[in-house]
């Protein structure tokens, strides 16, 4: 049997980085093959190139045996190539059945595509309606959208770039039966993931990249998670050590906050009240997009919530803004690192002092003292080991993950009272997510109340003391993270959306 | 005061024909704007336009070929903003402020020898017994061709936009433009031709006014015209329908405010000649409070970066 994608020394070298360096994958028809490996490893430039948006500077690559080096991403999905991305491409002002169309060669009427739709749906149990708005849908069913958009392609590999991190529990379940049911059918599945259970729960092969080179391959069901990590980062990696340390006074609490969207696909904010003591990391889950960025801004103070619904150690800070909430000890952190979290253009000294001003000193009667707040940077870049060549460097030239631990770092040596982070490893290597929880752990032993809000429910079991979800703009209700079941959680994060299993 | 002496079928006859240069321009810059390009360059164009086309039209003695130039003269202006916006990744604010800059004066340098100069007129179109229906027929079927050429164009846009392919890899682009690049759609080629759309619109828009409306070429004659288009776009809601709806009432309004003043009515000048702003302003502020918006990748720079 010949292979159905055969790549042979496969390399694309970007300015002062090579992304690929002579790699080489082959997969099987039916197969579903694992592509892991930490962020900057080369996975998506592979996936790029397969797909026809990155042309390789060396190597060859194989469709059936016949040479393959598509010239666009159509090129690609006429040769049966059909890809799911990880940001979502779709178009959020326009219908389900136009932004099929999009995705389309010969896009048939829209009356004929819907109809297309329904049968395709209904058969891989992913349910859909062509004529709603992309913008009004959760994102699991923002992901039914690109696969269906795919199968309707007939493809012969699908390739899936990290497509559970948006997805609940019972939704990934689903994701799982449709996959084998296509993998059964004789489609071929490359699966990019960072999540080594769901890698051995479903894929027959696994290639492993580290820093643009093939590093290894398995079988992952014949290898433990623990051993694909190791292949992965290149070293054992050092869980976080959490301490059991007293949990004292109530620091921040939310009494009944309601908030409406602040834009036309935003998510309002339901009745949520929550408190949490000093010493306590409370972590709130939940899919992407059910009020996370509302709740933070509800928080920070960037949005104006109604009196009376936030306090902070027992006095209303409802209607303060956000220097007044960090002046009172209430810090953020947001999920956009560039552009929310940091001015990207600026350097770090200068977003060192846009949110150390007020706590650290670094502004006296409306003057800026530059040198308190380089200092204070260069401190930061010390704490946190943040790489880069200096404090005068622009947020833009970091890597994602050098700039995350910048942007914690400058939280928590402002000594919070309470912290509120959303999504703080989001994007980042191993080795620095595990940094920057050990980091947010301190600060709670050091008697600071902290909130993450994340989607990867891993880190959240893992700093955890208490564990809520968001579904729908509620908050459910807290409990122990301790004992919690991956089956609770699911349901706490709002079941599975209305999917159905796949009929197969 | 003597009310009677306005006629209301002139009146309705007239609105049309005022109307017009608006509806072109705006009707281009919506493509434009669905697009995801801002091109603020619309009065320029339009005054290029209104020379170019006047030009044209005095040496061959042909309105229809003036016109036909004065979309010429538009679109290779346009594209001093394609290269811009789309080659040099220029701000697209500063460009379209300085196109319009730009065209204000070239059309001056270019119109020196043409101030004073009569052009050909354009005949009425002749529609057979269309134009004898009584009342109807003087205010619908008695206008030259441009009026109709404006109607189909936005018929054109809103089936353009709606039912074809074309139109909806545009609104891809315009709405998420790295979606629709990941798709394997030429993002800048897609703008590049909107934006050279919008500027042949904008053009035969001046070109009505000097060519129709004022049939004489004198300096900034376009007087904020293009301006009005582009904010008629906005309170439009980028739906061609609404442009033409705003841009009938404006000129409605215009006409109405003109006759009210010739008719002596005792409201100051002042107000009367705000009168259409305001009207238009507010209907289509009301029209637009369904849950339109923007599209998504509106006056973004897009750069390809893989």
């Amino acid at each position: 049997m010949t292979a159905l994608l055969d790549l042979s020394g496969v390399t694309k070298a970007y300015p002062g980085v090579v992304a690929n360096d002579h790699v080489s994958l082959t997969i099987q028809p039916g197969e579903v093959h694992a592509l892991l490996g930490e962020n900057g490893a080369g996975k998506s430039t592979l996936v790029k190139m397969i797909y026809g948006l990155v042309k390789p500077d060396a190597g060859q690559m194989s469709l059936n045996g016949a040479g393959y080096a598509p010239a666009d991403p159509r090129a690609a999905r006429a040769a049966g190539i059909g890809m799911v991305f990880q940001h979502f491409s779709l178009f959020d002002a326009l219908t389900v059945a136009e932004n099929i169309a999009l995705g389309m060669e010969n896009a048939p009427p829209m009356r004929q595509l819907a109809a297309q739709i329904k049968a395709v749906s209904e058969t891989y149990g992913l349910p859909l309606a062509p004529h709603r708005l992309v913008g009004d849908l959760s994102a699991g069913e923002r992901q039914r959208v690109e696969i269906i958009r795919c199968l309707l392609q007939e493809p012969k590999l699908l390739i899936m770039d990290e497509p559970t991190s948006v997805l609940t529990p019972q939704e990934v379940d689903i994701l799982f039966k449709t996959l084998r049911k296509l993998s059964a059918e004789g489609t071929a599945i490359l699966y990019i993931s960072h999540k080594l259970e769901e890698i051995r729960s479903l894929c027959d092969a696994a290639t492993i990249l580290r820093l643009g080179k093939v590093v290894g391959h398995c079988i992952p069901r014949d290898t433990s998670a623990a051993d694909m990590a190791e292949m992965m980062v290149g070293s054992a990696l050092k869980p976080p050590q959490k301490a059991a340390g007293p949990v004292g006074d109530v620091l921040l609490e939310l009494r009944g906050l309601s908030l409406p969207p602040a834009s036309a696909f935003g998510m309002p904010l339901r009745d949520i009240s929550v408190s949490v003591r000093a010493g306590e990391v409370l972590g709130i889950g939940g899919v992407a997009g059910n009020g996370q960025d509302e709740l933070l801004s509800a928080l920070s103070g960037e949005a104006q919530v109604p009196a009376a619904t936030v306090f902070l150690k027992g006095a209303d800070v409802g209607r303060l803004g956000p220097n007044a909430r960090r002046a009172a000890g209430l810090l953020t952190a947001p999920e956009e690192r560039l552009g929310h979290a940091a001015a990207p253009d600026m350097s770090l000294t200068e977003n060192a002092m846009l949110t150390g001003a007020a706590r650290q000193g670094l502004e006296r009667n409306g003057l800026l003292n530059w040198g308190a707040a380089r200092s204070f940077a260069n401190q930061i870049i010390a704490d946190f080991d943040v790489r880069t060549p200096g404090p005068g460097n622009a947020a833009r030239s970091l890597s994602g993950g050098n700039l995350q631990k910048f942007v914690i770092g400058r939280e928590i040596l402002q000594r919070p009272e309470v912290l509120v982070v959303n999504q703080p490893t989001w994007g980042v290597d191993a080795s620095a997510a595990a940094a920057i929880r050990q980091a947010l752990l301190d600060l709670a032993e050091h008697g600071a109340a902290v909130i993450v809000i994340s989607q990867d429910l891993d880190e959240l079991m893992e700093i955890s003391d208490n564990f809520a979800a968001l579904n729908e703009g509620r908050l459910s209700a807290v409990r122990p993270a301790a004992g919690l079941t991956v089956a609770e959680i699911g349901q706490m994060m709002g079941g599975a959306h209305g999917m159905e299993v796949a009929h197969v | 005061m003597d009310l009677s002496v306005i006629n209301p079928i002139l009146l309705l006859a007239a609105l049309m024909s005022a109307a017009t240069p608006i509806l072109l321009a705006a009707t281009g810059e919506l493509v434009v704007e669905r697009a995801g390009v801002l091109n603020l360059g619309v009065e320029g164009m339009m005054i290029v336009g209104a020379i170019a086309g006047f030009i044209v039209a005095v040496n061959t003695g042909s309105p229809a070929l003036g016109f036909i130039g004065a979309a010429a003269g538009g679109a290779v202006l346009s594209l001093l903003f394609v290269f811009l916006t789309q080659v040099a990744l220029a701000n697209q604010v500063a460009s379209g402020l300085g196109l319009t800059l730009f065209g204000l004066g070239l059309s001056a340098l270019m119109g020196q020898s043409y101030v004073g100069v009569k052009p050909p007129r354009m005949a009425d179109l002749d529609l057979g017994p269309l134009s004898d229906i009584p009342v109807l027929g003087r205010i619908l079927f008695s206008h030259d061709a441009m009026v109709y050429i404006g109607l189909l164009i936005v018929l054109g846009v809103w089936a353009g936009l709606k039912f074809t392919r074309a139109g909806l890899v545009l609104r891809a682009v315009g709405e998420n433009h790295d979606a629709a690049h990941a798709l394997g759609y030429k993002v800048k080629r897609i703008r590049t031709l909107a934006i050279l759309f919008g500027g042949a619109c904008a053009g035969m828009g001046g070109a009505y006014i000097s060519l129709i409306r004022v049939p004489q070429w004198t300096e900034g004659m376009t007087a904020g015209v293009g301006w009005i288009a582009l904010a008629l776009v906005v309170f439009a809601s980028w739906k061609p329908w609404r442009v033409l709806l705003g841009a009938y009432l404006f000129g409605g309004i215009t006409q109405l405010q003109l006759n009210l003043q010739g008719a002596g009515v005792a409201i100051p000048v002042e107000y009367l000649a705000m009168s259409p702003y305001i009207v238009t302003i507010i209907v289509l502020v009301i029209l637009s409070a369904d849950k339109s918006r923007a599209p998504g990748s509106l006056g973004r720079i897009f750069h390809a970066s893989h």
